[in-house]
């Protein structure tokens, strides 16, 4: 396990090469998240993470409880069950109950509405950052993150992913500083096992990119109809035109 | 059974005849189906370059029919734009694609519209006498700049905010006015609700106006002086007894019915684009256009979108923001006077000498080379590579009456290949 996590580490590292005290996500190469939307087993499952481990601080204004069974596949008893722990009606969007202005008392900045997060950061980014927490005690909340350094939001999946330490190498190029992850130390394992813990945050990913855009899982099934149809009309629309120009020399 | 059939057909027959004699009384509807389609004739050895006036009607109608619905949901309020945006794209039905549709059409018409332009500098068509023709399409390309800088801020995202703080502050370079023009503008100290109200009012009444008055103004110049074609020959010179040009077909049913080909080939890669990659990776809606506007801070990277970063990378490669403000108006403006800048009699490049060959290989390359340079973050390799494509693309136009009269041009034959 541990051996595994050093390793694991260590590719982060390599692929975090040119990460630096200054620089941010853009310049260091993020680890590709490789979530499927059309996994609708891991939406189910994301939805269930969000709402256990996100929703107490972030909203996602713009998602209605209601929409989203219908698009995983719950019925409107299992959303109820499952997916909405206050009184509220199926039809309300994803509203947190921490009100944005005591996060911002409490974090120093409100926990942004997170509905188009995967749209503007991308699913990469976010499966990277939610994979980046560190201890990191200096910090009022103990953990620090690879990708937003100094971010304000405290490492919320711990009891699951577990503790770990990071291990900077620092190299000095004409004067100017630049640090770079060497690897994690592990203070602490987590309730799951590496690959699972991987798949958690997967999930939570896919489902960040699911409600950035619901519509998509319909949209690309569309797309193919429709292109077919235009297919079929092109050949109908070129024979009507050639026998137009027939007699045209 | 058979013959009642066809009685109804003749009497349904008869009947529209009438009616259309009565119309034709009062107005002149059959007069302008022949002057304008039925026997209108245009060369018949139009290739895909010609396609790209049609397609660019019919995204202009796009735009105004999908945006006519927007319209319905759209709340044009520093509060609320955002949020009703994400309404229209999760609750409204059909919204996402109306939306998509509107946004990708915005890039699919500079798509068209720059090939439709491009097309001009081959075949010679802004020379005598489609002089108007020429101009009038500029106003039209001007227009949409307006248009879509216009439309851009309604998302009110973050690049929406910056963006529109940018394009402003550039009138700000002005000398004396220039500040207090910004501030007309704007209608505040800062981009703020009041200025998201009058840009909805100008992108969604104003300049939709003034477009499709142009538009009519153009198709009207052009059909006034016939089409140009590959060949660059005046297709009217050569006419049968009846007085119809020999080399032309009339645009109805011929040239509609090649259109219609063409507007379905068109139309398959716009499907593909709105259904699959309707953001186009950042290009046609931005990453940063994601978050809602904010006041306090900056998106990373404030660039416009892709179709007015040729100009944008002029503007950046001109150390003094006035100076650089006026090469991009310069830019902007110098095809205006392309007419009369050519000196070459021959109009299509099928017989023009090299020295225009390359002159117009140098400005395509530069526009694409500025537009790539103008989506890149600052430094000073890229400002260097600014200031070297911005040469080819203003000696286009600035050398072109020297080395168009050097140019030795082929002889151009009597009829159309």
């Amino acid at each position: 396990m541990m051996v595994r996590r050093v390793i694991a580490g260590l590719l982060l590292a390599a692929s975090a090469a040119s990460w630096g005290q200054d620089h941010g996500a853009d310049v260091a190469e993020l680890m590709p998240a490789n979530n499927d939307i059309g996994d609708i087993a891991s939406l189910q499952r994301g939805a269930r993470y969000f709402v256990n481990y996100c929703l107490g601080c972030h909203s996602a204004q713009y998602v209605r409880y209601n929409r989203l069974g219908e698009d995983l596949g719950l019925t409107d008893a299992q959303v109820l069950e499952n997916l909405m722990f206050g009184a509220g009606q199926l039809h309300d969007t994803m509203i947190s109950s921490m009100r944005p202005e005591d996060g911002a008392l409490w974090f120093g900045v409100a926990p942004p509405d997170l509905s188009l997060i995967a749209r503007s950061r991308g699913v990469d980014y976010l499966y990277n950052y939610m994979r980046g927490f560190y201890s990191d005690p200096s910090r009022p909340t103990g953990s620090n993150n690879l990708w937003l350094e100094n971010t304000a939001m405290p490492d919320v999946l711990w009891e699951m992913g577990g503790t770990r330490s990071a291990v900077f190498s620092e190299h000095d190029e004409d004067g100017v500083v630049t640090r770079t992850l060497d690897h994690f130390e592990v203070i602490r394992e987590g309730s799951v096992s590496e690959e699972e813990y991987d798949q958690v945050i997967r999930d939570i990913t896919n489902f960040l990119e699911y409600i950035g855009e619901p519509i998509q899982l319909e949209r690309r099934a569309l797309g193919v109809r429709v292109i077919a149809f235009l297919l079929i009309f092109l050949v109908i629309s070129y024979m009507l035109k050639r026998e137009i120009w027939r007699g045209v020399h | 059974m058979a013959a009642s059939a066809s009685d109804m057909v003749d009497r349904v027959g008869r009947g529209a005849n009438s009616l259309v004699r009565w119309i034709d009384a009062r107005f002149p509807m059959s007069k302008l189906i022949r002057e304008h389609a039925t026997e209108y004739y245009a060369s018949k050895n139009f290739n895909f370059w010609y396609g790209f006036g049609v397609l660019a009607t019919v995204v202009l109608i796009l735009q105004i029919v999908t945006g006519i619905a927007l319209t319905m949901n759209y709340k044009p309020s520093a509060a609320e734009a955002f949020a009703s945006v994400e309404y229209i794209m999760r609750d409204v039905e059909w919204g996402w694609l109306i939306r998509y549709l509107h946004s990708t059409g915005a890039s699919a018409f500079f798509i068209v519209v720059y090939l439709h332009i491009f097309r001009g500098l081959l075949y010679g068509s802004y020379k005598k006498p489609r002089e108007l023709v020429w101009i009038c399409g500029m106003f039209i390309y001007v227009c949409m700049m307006a248009e879509a800088f216009f439309g851009y801020l309604l998302p009110w995202g973050n690049m929406s905010y910056w963006g529109a703080q940018v394009i402003v502050s550039l009138f700000g370079a002005l000398p004396v006015v220039g500040e207090a023009l910004a501030e007309w503008i704007r209608g505040d100290y800062y981009i703020s609700d009041i200025t998201l109200n009058r840009f909805f009012a100008f992108h969604v009444i104003a300049v939709p106006l003034m477009l499709v008055f142009l538009v009519v103004v153009h198709i009207m110049a052009l059909h006034e002086v016939g089409s140009n074609n590959p060949d660059g020959i005046e297709i009217k010179d050569h006419k049968d007894e009846s007085g119809k040009p020999v080399d032309g077909v009339a645009f109805h049913p011929y040239h509609t019915s090649k259109d219609l080909v063409i507007i379905t080939v068109f139309l398959i890669v716009f499907a593909f684009v709105v259904f699959f990659v309707p953001d186009m990776g950042g290009l046609f809606l931005e990453y940063a256009n994601f978050e809602p506007a904010n006041v306090l801070q900056t998106p990373e990277h404030i660039a416009p979108v892709w179709y007015f970063t040729p100009f944008y990378a002029i503007l950046r490669a001109v150390p003094y923001k006035l100076l650089g403000v006026i090469l991009m108006g310069l830019a902007v403006l110098l095809p205006f006077f392309l007419p009369w800048l050519d000196r070459c009699p021959v109009k299509s490049i099928r017989y023009r000498g090299w020295i225009y060959k390359v002159a117009l290989a140098g400005f395509a390359i530069s526009f694409l080379v500025l537009g790539y340079l103008g989506l890149q973050p600052v430094s000073d390799t890229y400002t260097l590579l600014c200031r070297l494509f911005a040469i080819p693309y203003f000696g286009f136009f600035l050398l072109m009456p020297l080395y168009t009269s050097w140019e030795k041009p082929r002889p151009v034959p009597e009829r159309v290949r």
